[in-house]
């Protein structure tokens, strides 16, 4: 039996612009099983990449219940969030995000700096994870030396390199070229089918939406039903 | 883990002009910083490193400098056998009576002058100081009008060359050799017979007598004897405590240089902290992105004050290089003890050098800190979105 990832029951989230109120997300109720691969679709404004950002605990709703992994994650504090993401989520984001000054190993290695395995073994996680996403041969370039689905492909492996349950991805090939993208997306499949991640991803690509085992339209702020 | 030190280093290193002038700023305060630290310290050791521990200095009642003081020929009598004073190996009682002028002298260069003592001494007042050694020439001869002058002021002066011939008091006198006193007060002073200065200057009396006590114990006896000795109306001093005392001249020395210094510090923490500011401007996603794969604030926090103290610390190192160059530079200034000149050598010491990588880390702290909690506290979200 399939175990319940993220379970999110009346979420809402209100941003405060000046004496405006705008309701980002409104009552929104989603679960997630272990393995899935969501994909989040709607208009630009409707909320997809809030929601995203909630449920990796990098922001906070404003009411509601969200249970991720087993985890009130609202209730944590900053620094156990940090831990708790280090632990249990991995990132890609559409710009990529690595840091231009460390080579795409120590890129992958970041996350590792966080936990208790030495230097040896960090090391053999990092390689593991640029092998997967087929950059083995490109461990000691530096960002700017690497093409934009280089690039992400590096920012994949960082993602998976701590083998988080929970893979968020925000419009992972909103900057990429389409043979680069499929290549990500590819990867993404890969993670998702072989080696059972769950996967979350933001997209306005029909074509990305095709790689996730379920699609959900958001529009305005509000989780369309299924098939919507 | 800490976030990689490697990453600020290459930050540094990609904004490596920016890094540059921000470390020169600091640079540049903590040169100044040890300058004039090495200034006043150089006077300090100077003086504080002067006298045997049973030497005693005896003076009139009242005086503050040997300058400002007389001792009677029939006071030099009583002195000479009071009891608890060495003997030389020629079984005499181990006394100089010295007598003390000044004289007004051109600098080396220069059309202005500044005062120099003449100390005029007894046969045994060489003696009395062990740190004294002839480097040229030979020692004065009574009678002559024959001086020795030390290296220093030969240095600074003009006419105080060896063979060179000074004109003061009712004539000329030759320069016959000059002497180190190995960095004490004596450095700053032109030696003769007291005898043949006293006549020049017509001086009855002596400025002051100095003893050498048999022990310890004995420096206290010497002391009680001549304060109790109503007849006498002296009082007698240690010889280091007597320079230990002008020390205090250093002071504002010292003062004005921790002033001077902490202005500029004012500004090259200033300096710094508008470079992390712009640091943290410009890496903000890179900040939001650290945050989401898990690093703390308390990470970034410690990133971002290391790297300004990485700034702070090459600045100082840059700025202890270019002082290190004035140790042991001569330069000389008046002893408001005696109103004379006090000539003594810049002193750059590992302790000093210490003091300022500690000032430079002070700045790079304060320069740090403002920005990197800024960085600590930067919206995840906000800082994601950023350009």
């Amino acid at each position: 039996m399939a175990e319940t990832v993220v379970q999110i029951q009346g979420l809402s989230k209100i941003f405060q612009r000046d004496s405006f109120s705008v309701a980002a997300l409104e009552d929104i109720d989603l679960t997630l099983e272990s393995g899935e691969f969501l994909c989040l679709m709607g208009p630009s404004g409707s909320g997809k990449t809030t929601l995203l950002n909630i449920i990796a605990g990098i922001d906070r709703p404003t009411k509601g219940q969200l249970r991720v992994l087993g985890e009130d994650v609202a209730q944590m504090s900053e620094d156990r969030l940090a831990t708790w993401r280090n632990v249990h989520v991995g990132f890609v984001f559409q710009t990529f995000n690595l840091i231009p000054v460390l080579t795409a190993y120590e890129n992958v290695e970041l996350p590792l700096l966080l936990t208790k395995l030495s230097s040896g073994a960090r090391q053999e996680h990092v390689l593991a994870a640029l092998k997967l996403v087929g950059l083995e041969d490109r461990i000691h370039h530096y960002p700017r030396q690497l093409s934009g689905g280089q690039e992400q492909r590096v920012a994949i492996a960082r993602a998976i390199v701590t083998d988080p349950t929970l893979l968020m991805a925000d419009e992972p090939t909103g900057d990429l070229d389409a043979h680069s993208a499929e290549e990500v997306l590819d990867i993404l499949t890969r993670l998702n089918r072989d080696f059972k991640k769950t996967i979350i991803m933001v997209t306005h690509d029909p074509r990305a939406a095709r790689h996730a085992t379920v699609t959900r339209q958001l529009e305005k702020g509000q989780l369309l039903p299924l098939g919507a | 883990m800490a976030i990689p030190i490697k990453y600020n280093f290459r930050n540094l290193v990609v904004r490596r002009t920016t890094t540059l002038m921000t470390a020169l700023s600091i640079t540049l305060t903590v040169t100044v910083f040890v300058v004039l630290m090495a200034l006043a310290q150089g006077l300090q050791i100077s003086l504080s490193a002067t006298g045997q521990p049973l030497n005693v200095i005896i003076m009139r009642e009242g005086s503050q400098s040997e300058a400002t003081s007389s001792v009677t020929r029939d006071s030099l009598q009583v002195i000479r056998y009071l009891e608890g004073i060495a003997k030389t190996d020629k079984g005499e009682p181990w006394v100089s009576p010295e007598l003390i002028v000044l004289i007004n002298l051109p600098r080396r260069g220069q059309t202005q002058g500044s005062n120099v003592t003449i100390r005029g001494l007894g046969p045994d007042g060489p003696s009395l100081r062990p740190e004294f050694k002839m480097v040229a020439g030979r020692f004065f001869r009574s009678g002559l009008r024959e001086v020795i002058v030390s290296k220093r002021i030969s240095e600074r002066f003009q006419d105080c060359g060896l063979g060179d011939k000074l004109k003061f008091a009712k004539g000329y006198w030759t320069v016959v050799g000059l002497f180190d006193a190995g960095g004490t007060a004596y450095d700053s002073e032109i030696w003769t017979d007291s005898n043949d200065l006293s006549a020049d200057f017509d001086r009855e009396a002596y400025s002051s007598v100095m003893v050498r006590a048999i022990d310890a114990g004995a420096v206290t006896r010497l002391s009680d004897q001549i304060s109790n000795d109503r007849r006498l109306h002296l009082k007698p001093v240690s010889e280091r405590e007597y320079y230990e005392n002008q020390t205090r001249f250093a002071a504002p020395i010292k003062a004005l240089g921790l002033f001077i210094a902490a202005l500029m510090a004012v500004g090259a923490s200033f300096a710094a902290m508008n470079t992390m500011y712009a640091a943290v401007a410009r890496r903000t996603k890179e900040i939001g992105t650290l945050r989401v794969v898990g690093f703390s604030r308390g990470s970034i926090l410690l990133s971002f004050i290391l790297e300004s103290l990485l700034i702070a610390v090459l600045g100082g190192l840059l700025g202890c290089v270019l002082a290190l160059p004035v140790n042991g530079i001569t330069t000389g200034t008046t002893n408001f003890a005696t109103f004379s000149e006090v000539a003594f050598n810049f002193r750059v010491t590992p302790r000093l050098l210490m003091d300022g990588m500690i000032f430079a880390a002070f700045m790079g702290l304060i320069g740090g800190f403002f920005p990197a909690w800024r960085a600590a506290h930067e919206n995840i979200v906000t800082a994601l979105r950023s350009a």
